[in-house]
């Protein structure tokens, strides 16, 4: 018994190192990264509906809660090399969305860019 | 009941009084310096409005459109694909020969005609009175611009870049002054009203019985452009 465990350990180890090593899956630059409002995979699964709760809140009734917002999302996970979340093949919107081949219109008319950065730029 | 109860009663209606009393005060200070918190909805008691003095319009000045287009993000151009949100007009009475400027832009309507042709829902008003599109819905069809009776409206004709992250804008639809929200729900003035060197916008809630507009248009005459439409504009006009 203890032997089985002892090799269903290893493998399930082999198999997560396989994993990230896997040249298969995107790597996204996560930007800062840090503690993510919600939990890291249940956010990879379910973002877009929280997107577009809060973006309907947003709009029509004013509520401008950060947490669930499009820019937190991009202050955060901006690229610290160019501070975009869609400049790059590897940034982190598109590296995602382009595996998935999903597309995304969001940046047609949201700003990809964290808003420090862009005030810093328009500065006049 | 006993009289200590009565009089139990009677101190603890008395204190819920005083606190009322002593929190009140506070509680409109706040409201004022800092408008609506970040999660609270916006309310129908407030009704945003604008009056326009033209006697302080200056002849010439652009300010608020400059102001307008930096905020927003708008190109500036005049062409007939360009988005204008707000424009300066000159007017001229032919017979007396008596000239005046003043700023035109959407008039955020109580009953908005852009919001009842709308085929999507796109265009709506929000609780307190700011008329808007919601881009995620339209479909630039551009019945609104053509429902308008003040031309206030354009459509975005091509793609845009490197937007202002407060103020989304986007290729097929349709956009107008919205009053700067963005400012407004973080208790800031819009632009336009920030940026005019003779304070002649002045910028606040109708509704508020002690705020400066309010009191303004009540002392002062005061008109709606098109009032014979019975749109109940929130921007008013004085010495038109």
């Amino acid at each position: 018994m203890f032997r089985l465990i002892v090799i269903l350990i290893s493998l399930g180890l082999a198999a997560s190192a396989y994993a990230a090593e896997s040249k298969f899956v995107p790597k996204p630059d996560i930007g800062k990264g840090g503690q993510c409002v919600e939990d890291p995979q249940w956010m990879r699964k379910n973002h877009m509906h929280v997107l577009k709760h809060q973006r309907d809140e947003t709009v029509h009734e004013g509520i401008r809660d950060i947490k669930h917002s499009l820019k937190n999302c991009i202050e955060c996970h901006a690229s610290t090399k160019d501070d975009s979340v869609i400049a790059r093949e590897d940034s982190f919107c598109v590296a995602c969305h382009r595996f998935e081949a999903v597309k995304i219109d969001c940046f047609e008319c949201h700003s990809g860019t964290r808003k420090s950065a862009w005030l810093q730029r328009n500065a006049k | 009941m006993n009289e200590s109860d009565i009089q139990r009663r009677q101190f603890l209606k008395t204190s819920v009084g005083a606190a009322a009393v002593a929190i009140a005060p506070g509680m409109l200070l706040f409201d004022m310096a800092h408008g609506k918190a970040d999660s609270e909805a916006v309310s129908g008691k407030v009704r945003w409005g604008m009056l326009i003095n033209t006697a302080n319009c200056a002849d010439g000045c652009n300010d608020c459109v400059t102001a307008c287009n930096r905020e927003n993000g708008l190109s500036g151009g005049l062409s007939s694909t360009d988005s204008q949100w707000i424009r300066k007009i000159e007017l001229k009475d032919m017979r007396t020969g008596r000239e005046l400027a003043l700023p035109m832009m959407c008039q955020h309507c109580e009953h908005p005609p852009c919001v009842d042709v709308c085929p999507t829902g796109a265009s709506f008003k929000r609780a307190d009175g700011i008329v808007l599109v919601d881009k995620h819905l339209c479909i630039g069809c551009r019945y609104c611009m053509m429902a308008c009776p003040y031309k206030a409206r354009s459509f975005v004709h091509g793609p845009l870049h490197d937007q202002n992250p407060d103020v989304p804008r986007g290729k097929g639809t349709v956009e107008s002054c919205t009053m700067c929200v963005h400012r407004v729900d973080q208790g800031k003035q819009p632009a336009c009203a920030e940026a005019c060197p003779n304070k002649s916008i002045l910028f606040g809630d109708l509704n508020d019985p002690e705020s400066e507009i309010a009191k303004k248009v009540r002392s002062e005459a005061s008109v709606q452009v098109r009032a014979d439409l019975q749109l109940n504009t929130g921007v008013r006009y004085q010495g038109l």
